[in-house]
């Protein structure tokens, strides 16, 4: 079985290294076919971009990209409203949300697993900053862990060792640990 | 080692000038201008017996074209990884095949990859391809699609590689203790040169880089088995195949489009269509006997290209006709440009292409024409 994510984010936010973090990591979990790719073509800081994850139990063959994902990694609140981010998502699928609010307080239509946790705000209170802003990539690889169950907190701190120097590893992986233990995950049943 | 960055090759070539810079590859690494100077520094170098490396992409193949010819009609041994893009004008930097299917006549074998694994693989092959007949080989992967996607590699070990591949050792090195003229000019007829010796007019040279082209097929077969023999993995030698045995619809394609073709077969296979890819490893030599056998008990056949040759059809389509004429394999060959200029091509779209295909079988006959893949004008 395949899973496919996409990544929803603003250039400069780490949104491609989550994705490969996310590859790292499933490959570790044990999952035979990974891939990540950023969105193809020139980026600039500051514009909303995306990037995927293919995570399979065979190896992959297709590298075409993501028409609708399975899941939706949303690491800036601030681009739902620029970017179709529903219409990428299939239905019953899960989005996770890097936001304070909570499932109810965002008004979210549609059939989707909808899992909040304040990256930002995690980021901040452990002081994990590049260049006075939050770090809200690698917080949001806890939150996939919580909401998908498909990669282990142990794997993730693995990969963030193999895309990152130790010291930098381990004060990501509090914040990955963090973001874990704080995320609300709200079933599709249970919105209205 | 001399490149000139360009999108999606520049990767490539920052990471390898790192390397250099940071002792892990031991190499010189010439920055130049451009990529005309970029393959001549290679020419150079290999003329006084260096192992020589260069990359680039779309239009920085182009400005290397005439270099492209000089390479090969010297019999240097070098390798270059194109990493496949679009040409201006109008600018795309994003990814199809028109740049080095466009050189195919320049002397230059050509192979096409289909995923990562099979790029650092082949770039390994390609120098004992080359050292072996002489021929430069143009290493061809999809720009972003596999450049810039990433996915499990294993990195062969350095020992295992260095008995694969032992130290270049040239027949013949150009140094100042050996002082000779090189590719002077030649008159349209044979001469003797000083010493008496009848020799070589410039058409005898041309057919011997013919002749080893011929030879090449055998030497990049045998160099793909030693290659399975030594670290296990087989990306196939001219060509691949997948699920042909018993296929009635086979596609075929160059590079990671014969993987989407994969894809599409698996869908195909599950609606009960008896589907099947080969895929064109090698475009240079083209291997004419592999694709008859490969294609004789095909019922129809689908060829997907990123190029186009203007005026008349996909390059490969043409060479693939040509190839199967007179061999009793008359099976109609749909042809389909796809994917230019980064368009993306999904599987699903070329199993949709692929039921087509069936459908026409019921009764109707062949129309020579290229279609376009998912493009729409007006």
């Amino acid at each position: 079985m395949m899973h496919e994510v996409i990544w929803h984010g603003r250039g400069g936010q780490g949104v491609v290294l989550a994705a490969q973090i996310l590859a790292e990591s499933a490959y570790i979990q044990g999952f035979r076919g990974v891939t990540s790719a950023p969105t193809f073509g020139p980026e600039r800081r500051g514009a909303p971009l995306t990037a995927s994850t293919r995570i399979s139990d065979e190896p992959i063959r297709t590298v075409s990209q993501i028409e609708r994902a399975d899941i939706a990694v949303v690491l800036d609140p601030t681009v739902m409203g620029i970017v179709d981010i529903f219409g990428r998502l299939k239905e019953g699928g899960v989005v996770i949300i890097n936001t304070p609010h909570t499932a109810d307080e965002l008004s979210i239509n549609g059939c989707f697993t909808v899992a909040t946790v304040d990256a930002s705000g995690i980021a901040r209170q452990q002081r994990l900053m590049v260049a006075g802003a939050p770090v809200v990539n690698t917080p949001m690889l806890g939150a996939f862990a919580r909401a998908t169950g498909l990669v282990a907190l142990n794997c993730f701190e693995k990969g963030l060792k193999k895309k990152m120097p130790a010291d930098r590893a381990v004060s990501n992986f509090a914040a990955v640990a963090a973001a874990y233990d704080r995320t609300v995950i709200t079933p599709k049943e249970e919105r209205d | 080692m001399a490149a000139y960055p360009i999108t999606p090759q520049a990767s490539l070539s920052e990471i390898l000038s790192r390397y250099v810079e940071g002792g892990e590859l031991k190499a010189e690494y010439v920055r130049v201008e451009g990529e005309h100077s970029a393959m001549t520094v290679c020419i150079s170098a290999s003329t006084v017996g260096a192992r020589v490396f260069t990359a680039t992409s779309s239009n920085g193949l182009l400005y290397m074209h005439e270099q492209l010819h000089w390479a090969a009609g010297s019999r240097l041994p070098i390798v270059m990884c194109c990493v496949n893009r679009g040409v201006g004008a109008p600018w795309s930097i994003f990814n199809d095949q028109q740049d080095s299917v466009s050189q195919r006549d320049t002397g230059w074998i050509q192979i096409y990859c289909r995923d990562n694994q099979e790029i650092i693989d082949t770039i390994i092959q390609a120098y004992r391809i080359a050292e072996q007949v002489y021929i430069p080989v143009m290493v061809c992967y999809d720009g972003f699609v596999l450049s810039h996607t990433m996915m499990p590699v294993h990195i062969p070990d350095h020992e295992q590689v260095r008995r694969f591949l032992p130290p270049y050792k040239p027949h013949t090195i150009l140094s100042p203790e050996d002082p000779r003229t090189i590719n002077s000019v030649l008159f349209p007829w044979r001469r003797e040169n000083p010493q008496g010796v009848l020799c070589d007019g410039y058409m005898e040279m041309r057919y011997k880089l013919q002749a080893a082209f011929e030879t090449a097929r055998t030497v990049i077969a045998d160099t793909n088995r030693a290659f399975a023999e030594s670290f296990g993995r087989d990306h196939g030698g001219l060509i691949w195949t997948y699920m042909t045995d018993d296929a009635e619809l086979v596609m075929t394609g160059m590079g990671s489009i014969a993987a989407e073709a994969v894809a599409a077969t698996d869908m195909l296979r599950a609606e009960g269509i008896k589907a099947g890819v080969v895929g064109i490893r090698v475009f240079r030599p083209f291997p004419k006997d592999d694709v008859v056998r490969a294609f004789s008990r095909a019922h129809a056949i689908l060829a997907f290209e990123k190029a186009i040759s203007y005026g008349y059809e996909g390059a490969l389509c043409s060479d693939l006709k040509a190839a199967l004429y007179g061999t009793g394999v008359n099976a109609p060959i749909h042809n389909y440009v796809a994917g230019l200029g980064g368009r993306d091509v999904k599987p699903r779209e070329l199993a949709e292409a692929g039921r087509n295909a069936v459908a026409l079988l019921e009764g109707q006959t062949m129309k020579n024409e290229t279609r376009w893949l998912n493009c729409y004008t007006g």
